[in-house]
């Protein structure tokens, strides 16, 4: 039989394999969960079903049509083709401002509705989200 | 002028490379004793770097718009401070400190090194100079400091006003001197290992480099993240961004192969691991710095979006890594086979396991930052991950993690038993009753919460008791784990017990909860330098009849036209509160968001003390027997 040396070898090697497909199959699994997808409006528009994931909504924020209440803040993101209306309660970033490009996380209420859950903050007044640069490119 | 300085010292500068590759190859079996002429022409190529890094920072100073980088990242009416830090607040002068550190720190290697071999000195001295030809060529190439602009603008661009920060000014600087500080280590080992030189006396002296490259890293990421805390606006101080995760990922590489070199030290074991983790090290930094500045990344980072500077860095790094993978396979010999073997309860165990632990880490950090990028090349579609994929696999290991900190440094090298074991059980009890009392009126994840917070009371109460017991014995490790400890503890209690509210105000009105009142009494308007500042007045009522007044201030900048918010947070030991004003064009409401966040101050001294427990290493003449 192998001596006590080889099996011990056996199992520790038997051990690493396990953990890493453990860990691969962990790490795989839970970026399925946790991925979020962007989609600019004119994608919405011809989405079949509404799901309940959470996705990524760009496009520019419509000239004139911030409005802002104690609670929330509503306001239209545009691909210059088809529009969707933002409810939003929560932090604005700086740089938050009509004509300019957004980017807001949240859930699809309808496909007109959208409930952001978060705008996110460009850093810099020249700089586009490249989603938002693509999404415009596309149409 | 001065600009024209800087672009011919550059030029020097990559000559004085091409003379010391040649007079190291031709010295390197002459004689026995490193050439001084190397010596020196390594100093006059360090000299020249730094003549070309102020001519650059002079050029920032006087605002000489005819600098195509000045007047893209600087303006007049910025303050001095500003001007200056401004100077690698853009992508080709934080280029031009990278390679200002590459020089900075083989020097002080060749001088540092004199106990060594001079091959080894050589070979190091080499490598390393594959590496700052490479940025030379990348620099003058794709990346010119010193453009020249005709006509000459009378006015430049500005800097973006949320680099416009005294935290964020040095940021660069120390963070860059852990990135870089990595090249060394990169270069000695791969020179270690062509000459066969991977022993005992080569981890002591390379120890100390791990150490410095990881201490300024350290401090870089804190340095970051603070400045995030208060100047995003978020009220968190990690969130999982990509550009985060680049600098997460070569401190983690760092801190396993930190751990390894002690083992290495000792035991002269692990050497094709220290060799991996050294490359993968320097590699990750590389991969950082391509991410970050090839745009693919989008972030604050991000300056100019320009493909040739990513493929090349991207060429260079495979040259690099192939180079190493070389050396690595035919140079590497694994060496005396008997000191492999050692029981399954010793030090060296537990430090693999914890090593498993960080590779693990690693990995999740490397493919949540990497996999939206391959899948948005393969199948242009666009995703982010986010927070929760990270702290779903993540902070559950955080457990045995931790234990095994707490009880691995009580082990022994080779064999050993677990002596003393009482106090190792009643602290865990202890722990458990101290987490208990806290998590038992927790709504939600009662379970994961205590046992996350038991194992980090468990770690905090024995190296608390190393420290009492040991004194002055692995002084730094204890310093290392407690900060550790506090810091695990510090962010899992500033989890659970922050409150936040958001809420539109409009000035005079009053937003009321259960908790606490606030009210938003007044704005004033102020000019300054660059700015106009708007500062709302809150006087926030706690429902236990405390008093808060908290300012925080709008800042409207006038080159480039960006509005930044500036929170005002008053901290003491206990908690932070934090807010922030933001103003929404054409609207009268305010957006204000108020955040009680306990503990919070202490994150950033458990992160100092890690740090410090490195620096205390270097006070000690003699440590761990």
């Amino acid at each position: 039989m192998y001596g006590r040396k080889v099996k011990f070898r056996f199992f520790f090697v038997l051990l690493i394999l396990l953990t890493l497909f453990l860990s691969v199959f962990l790490i795989l699994k839970s970026l399925e969960e946790n991925v979020v997808y962007f989609q600019s409006p004119s994608e919405i528009k011809i989405l079949s079903e509404i799901e309940k994931k959470k996705i990524r909504v760009g496009g520019m924020v419509k000239v004139n049509s911030i409005s802002m209440q104690a609670k929330e803040i509503n306001f239209i993101i545009t691909d210059f083709e088809n529009e969707i209306n933002v409810i939003y309660s929560g932090v604005v970033p700086n740089l938050f401002t009509e004509g300019k490009g957004v980017v807001a996380e949240g859930y699809l209420k309808d496909k007109n509705f959208f409930l952001a859950t978060k705008i996110l903050a460009k850093h810099d007044e020249n700089y586009m989200p490249p989603e938002v640069k693509a999404a415009l490119q596309e149409k | 002028m001065f600009s024209l300085i800087g672009f011919y010292s550059l030029i020097f500068g990559l000559l004085f490379s091409f003379l010391i590759v040649f007079f190291a190859i031709k010295n390197f079996r002459d004689t026995n004793i490193l050439d001084n002429k190397i010596i020196s022409l390594t100093f006059f190529q360090l000299f020249f770097v730094i003549v070309s890094f102020l001519g650059l920072i002079v050029s920032f100073i006087n605002s000489d718009f005819s600098n195509e980088t000045v007047f893209n990242h600087s303006h007049t009416t910025k303050p001095l401070f500003y001007k200056i830090s401004g100077t690698w607040g853009n992508h080709e002068g934080s280029l031009l400190l990278w390679l200002l550190v590459l020089t900075l720190f083989i020097f002080i290697f060749l001088l540092r090194s004199k106990d060594q071999t001079k091959q080894y000195r050589t070979l190091t001295l080499l490598f390393q100079q594959i590496i700052i030809i490479g940025f030379f060529i990348f620099i003058i190439k794709t990346s010119n400091p010193f453009n020249h602009i005709f006509p000459i603008p009378r006015e430049g661009m500005g800097l973006n006003p949320i680099l416009q920060d005294p935290a964020l000014a040095i940021h660069p600087p120390i963070l860059y001197l852990g990135y870089v500080g990595s090249s060394i280590i990169f270069s000695s080992t791969l020179a270690a290992t062509s000459l066969d030189y991977i022993s005992r006396e080569w981890a002591k002296h390379i120890k100390k480099w791990v150490l410095v490259s990881w201490i300024f890293l350290t401090l870089g990421i804190l340095l970051g993240s603070i400045w995030a805390y208060y100047e995003l606006g978020w009220g968190g101080f990690w969130f999982w961004d990509p550009v985060e995760n680049v600098s997460l990922m070569p401190w983690l590489a760092l801190t396993t192969l930190f751990h390894c070199i002690l083992v290495l030290e000792k035991r002269l074991i692990l050497t094709s691991w220290v060799i991996i983790l050294s490359i993968s090290t320097f590699a990750l930094s590389m991969c950082g710095t391509f991410l970050v500045r090839s745009g693919i990344l989008n972030s604050v980072h991000t300056f100019a979006n320009d493909p040739d500077r990513g493929l090349f860095i991207l060429i260079f790094l495979f040259c690099l890594i192939f180079l190493a993978l070389f050396i690595f396979f035919f140079f590497h010999k694994v060496q005396n086979k008997d000191a492999n073997s050692f029981f399954w309860l010793s030090k060296e165990t537990s430090i693999l396991i914890n090593n498993w632990f960080m590779m693990y880490f690693l990995s999740v950090v490397l493919i949540g930052t990497v996999y939206p990028i391959f899948l948005e090349v393969l199948s242009s579609e666009r995703i982010s991950v986010g927070p929760p994929f990270y702290n779903k696999l993540i902070i559950p290991l955080l457990t045995p993690f931790l234990f095994a900190m707490a009880i691995g440094p009580k082990l022994k090298w080779i064999k050993s038993n677990l002596e003393n074991k009482l106090h190792l059980i009643i602290f865990f009890i202890i722990s458990l009753f101290l987490s208990i009392s806290i998590t038992q009126n927790l709504n939600s994840g009662f379970l994961i919460n205590t046992v996350l917070i038991t194992s980090a009371f468990y770690l905090f109460f024995i190296t608390l008791r190393d420290f009492v017991i040991n004194k002055f014995k692995n002084l730094s490790q204890t310093i290392a784990h407690f900060g550790f400890s506090l810091l695990i503890l510090s962010i899992l209690l500033n989890n659970i017990f922050s409150t936040e509210i958001i809420t539109n105000l409009k000035i005079g009105e009053t937003f009321r909860s259960e908790k606490f009142n606030i009210s938003f009494e007044k704005i004033e308007q102020q000019n300054k330098q660059n700015f106009r500042s708007i500062t709302g007045k809150f006087n926030i009522k706690n429902s236990n009849g405390t008093n808060v007044v908290l300012n925080p201030e709008l800042r409207i900048y006038n080159q480039p036209n960006i509005v930044t918010s500036e929170a005002d947070i008053k901290s003491n030991i206990f908690t932070d509160k934090f807010m922030t004003m933001n103003l929404v064009q054409n609207q009268e409401y305010f957006n204000i968001r108020y955040q009680v966040k306990p503990f919070m101050i202490w994150i950033w001294i458990s992160v100092m003390l890690i740090s410090f427990g490195g620096i205390v290493t270097f006070f000690k003449k003699k440590y761990e027997k």
